[in-house]
């Protein structure tokens, strides 16, 4: 049995502002079904006041919880006050949730981000520039160190309870502990290494066999090395990931991304 | 408010009669089974009593066959090390995509320790791949480890069949079954079956926690995992939990003599509550196939919505059930069970474990039957899947 709060408790059991603004000025979204949690927020935007706010949740009790608090923060609030709300402030304003279920705050936060980003017309973070860490629950680079400084994160079961990542098959866990070690600058850079054409072909060659693939696979998803250009590699993606909508994220944030942190930040992969 | 409790493969609360055999065990019987005096003795007919009770429950040649240990998790870890340990030259070990954790982590703490696992896949019903399961079989196989009825779905193994699979592939195979979930709801029976370790666990049957059982065919080779006393004929040692021994050989009487009930009664239940849910909630569907269950389970998954939030909300009316959501259990990953099987993503969270006992009402069934439709139409309005919800509305009619 999880240890709610009453304030926990009194959200999700009468959640306020529950539904969807047919007329929504901006609409953020957090989390996927296949996650476990999914979560999409509406605002009304008056003079740079937040009139009303609405959501929808898909989870477990402390992500509703997380979102009806989250829509009474922010009604009535300006929108300078509504950007520094934190998933810490929703937390709190819960009276506390368990550790394992911090992440529910964080998701909260970053629908309410969305949402913003979306009124502000800012482009949503360029997911080529963002390394997709997690691959179980499509956790990024960013996301984890803005969790990391926002809450003071030490070590990478923290991490784990507030971003998810990795909390399921457990990969992403030296991946994380090299961000955190980064964060805190406990770790040297690694140097870039020089290598020949051959080396290089053979190099990423391994890199999607060893690395990306068994990523893929378990999605039932696959990739194939179709040919390398010089800073080019042109891959064909195969199973369940051909034709996933998740599949650019895929491609850029996860295949591109690894190649780029293990050999070459200049690498461009170009699905044919 | 009274409780609902339909959370019976959890754990099952304890029957009064067993109760009432085992209490003057903590009282005034409360003897060393070991010792020579004859208030010594009491103990030990007490547990030979047991002894045979488990016996007949599980139908073993002879009683010496059965031994006493603190769990089904023990049970399982005696029988699997145990054989393991006392032919250390094989290294290969097969197993099930879907069994309890406290088999899996076993098996992949044994992987580090140098053995080979296949883990076998079921299809969407949850039965088991046969082929799969016989081409894996090798002269090295030391071990096939399967459970007799799945904990999520209630599904049950084919036992018999498998057990003559293996042994007309590699005679020295041995088989190990987790029994704990069929103990008390169908037939034990492990000469019929052939198998030759077996595992239950009281709690599971209206015994207290705390203490298990395990077969093991005569002639088995076992290694014990408890070292110390000559109890339990060197097998386990320790002193003899008595009134928990005598407890579950109490619980395994009743418990066959309930079998008719089960298989008629507590199943004529289920069948009302499962079909009353799927007719009545539009994005219910039945995460597992209608045949070969136990009789007292049934797993519905309610689609786009989360199956912590509806354990909470059934919770508030007094409704005891469990989930195969991720949220609930502490970990992030969804039950790898119905993983296994292929449930999709849009019910795989949101699914919800009902299991009933031989003390379950028609009157429980029927409270369920009637809050369950609004709680979950409540909970379909908070979805952020509107379309898709309405769209299942629309096909389901």
């Amino acid at each position: 049995m999880w240890d709610y709060t009453e304030e926990v408790m009194e959200h999700y059991r009468n959640p306020k502002n529950v539904g969807r603004i047919d007329d929504a000025d901006a609409v953020g979204e957090a989390g996927s079904l296949s996650c476990g949690d999914a979560l999409k927020i509406y605002l009304k935007i008056e003079n740079n006041i937040v009139t009303d706010a609405k959501f929808q949740t898909f989870g477990c009790g402390s992500a509703v919880a997380s979102s009806s608090v989250l829509t009474e923060m922010i009604i009535g609030k300006t929108l300078d006050e509504v950007k520094k709300v934190t998933n810490k402030e929703i937390a709190e304003k819960l009276g506390g949730l368990p550790p394992e279920k911090m992440h529910c705050s964080v998701m909260g936060h970053e629908a309410l981000e969305n949402a913003l980003s979306h009124y502000f017309n800012e482009d949503t973070p360029e997911v080529t520039k963002d390394k997709l860490i997690c691959t179980c629950f499509s956790v990024t680079e960013k996301q984890i160190i803005n969790a990391i400084k926002e809450n003071n994160l030490k070590t990478l079961e923290e991490v784990t309870n507030f971003t998810k990542a990795g909390g399921a098959c457990g990969h992403c866990k030296d991946s994380i502990q090299g961000i955190l070690n980064t964060y805190y600058h406990t770790e040297p850079e690694k140097k870039p290494v020089e290598m020949t054409q051959t080396q290089r072909v053979i190099k990423i060659n391994t890199i999607i066999e060893n690395q990306i693939s068994p990523e893929l696979r378990k999605d039932g998803g696959d990739i194939e090395l179709v040919d390398i250009d010089g800073k080019k590699v042109y891959v064909k993606l195969r199973g369940s990931c051909s034709g996933c909508k998740n599949s650019t994220l895929t491609l850029k944030s996860f295949v591109e991304a690894t190649l780029r942190e293990t050999l070459d930040d200049e690498i461009e992969v170009i699905e044919v | 408010m009274k409780l609902t409790y339909l959370d019976n493969n959890a754990t099952t609360m304890v029957d009064e009669q067993v109760l009432q055999e085992m209490l003057p065990y903590l009282k005034e019987n409360y003897s060393n089974p070991s010792s020579i005096y004859s208030f010594g003795g009491v103990t030990q007919k007490a547990i030979a009593v047991a002894r045979e009770q488990i016996r007949d429950f599980v139908n073993a040649k002879n009683a010496k066959e059965i031994l006493f240990t603190a769990s089904g998790s023990e049970s399982a870890n005696t029988a699997i090390r145990g054989v393991l340990d006392a032919n250390k030259t094989k290294k290969h070990i097969i197993t099930t995509k879907v069994e309890h954790p406290c088999v899996l982590n076993l098996y992949m703490a044994l992987e580090k320790e140098g053995y080979k696992v296949d883990y076998i896949g079921v299809n969407s019903n949850g039965e088991l791949d046969l082929d799969e399961l016989e081409k894996a079989i090798v002269p090295d196989t030391a071990l096939v480890s399967c459970m007799w009825a799945n904990n999520e779905t209630g599904i049950i193994f084919p036992i018999e069949k498998i057990s003559k699979l293996i042994k007309a592939k590699n005679k020295d195979t041995k088989i190990f079954v987790d029994a704990v979930q069929v103990a008390g709801k169908i037939p034990i029976d492990v000469q019929a079956t052939d198998v030759d370790l077996l595992a239950i666990s009281g709690h599971k049957f209206h015994a207290p926690k705390g203490i298990g059982a395990l077969y093991v065919k005569s002639g088995t080779m076992l290694t014990p995992l408890i070292i110390g006393g000559h109890q339990e004929r060197g097998k386990r040692a320790g002193t003899e939990n008595v009134p928990y021994i005598v407890a579950m050989g109490k619980a395994a009487e009743l418990a066959k003599e309930g079998l008719e009930y089960e298989a008629t009664e507590v199943k004529r239940l289920r069948d009302k509550l499962e079909k009353g849910l799927l007719d009545t909630i539009f994005n219910a569907r039945l995460n597992s196939g209608h045949v070969n269950r136990v009789p007292n389970t049934t797993n519905i998954g309610f689609e786009y919505i989360e199956g912590e939030l509806i354990l909470l909300h059934l919770s508030d009316l007094g409704v005891c059930a469990s989930s195969g959501s991720a949220c609930t259990s502490g970990s992030l990953e969804p039950s790898h069970v119905l993983r296994a099987m292929g449930v999709p993503f849009t019910a795989l969270h949101g699914s919800i474990r009902f299991s009933l006992s031989r003390f379950t009402t028609e009157n429980e069934v029927n409270y369920v039957l009637a809050i369950m439709p609004r709680l979950i139409e409540k909970l379909v309005n908070i979805s952020p899947f509107q379309d898709e919800l309405t769209e299942l509305r629309k096909r389901k009619g």
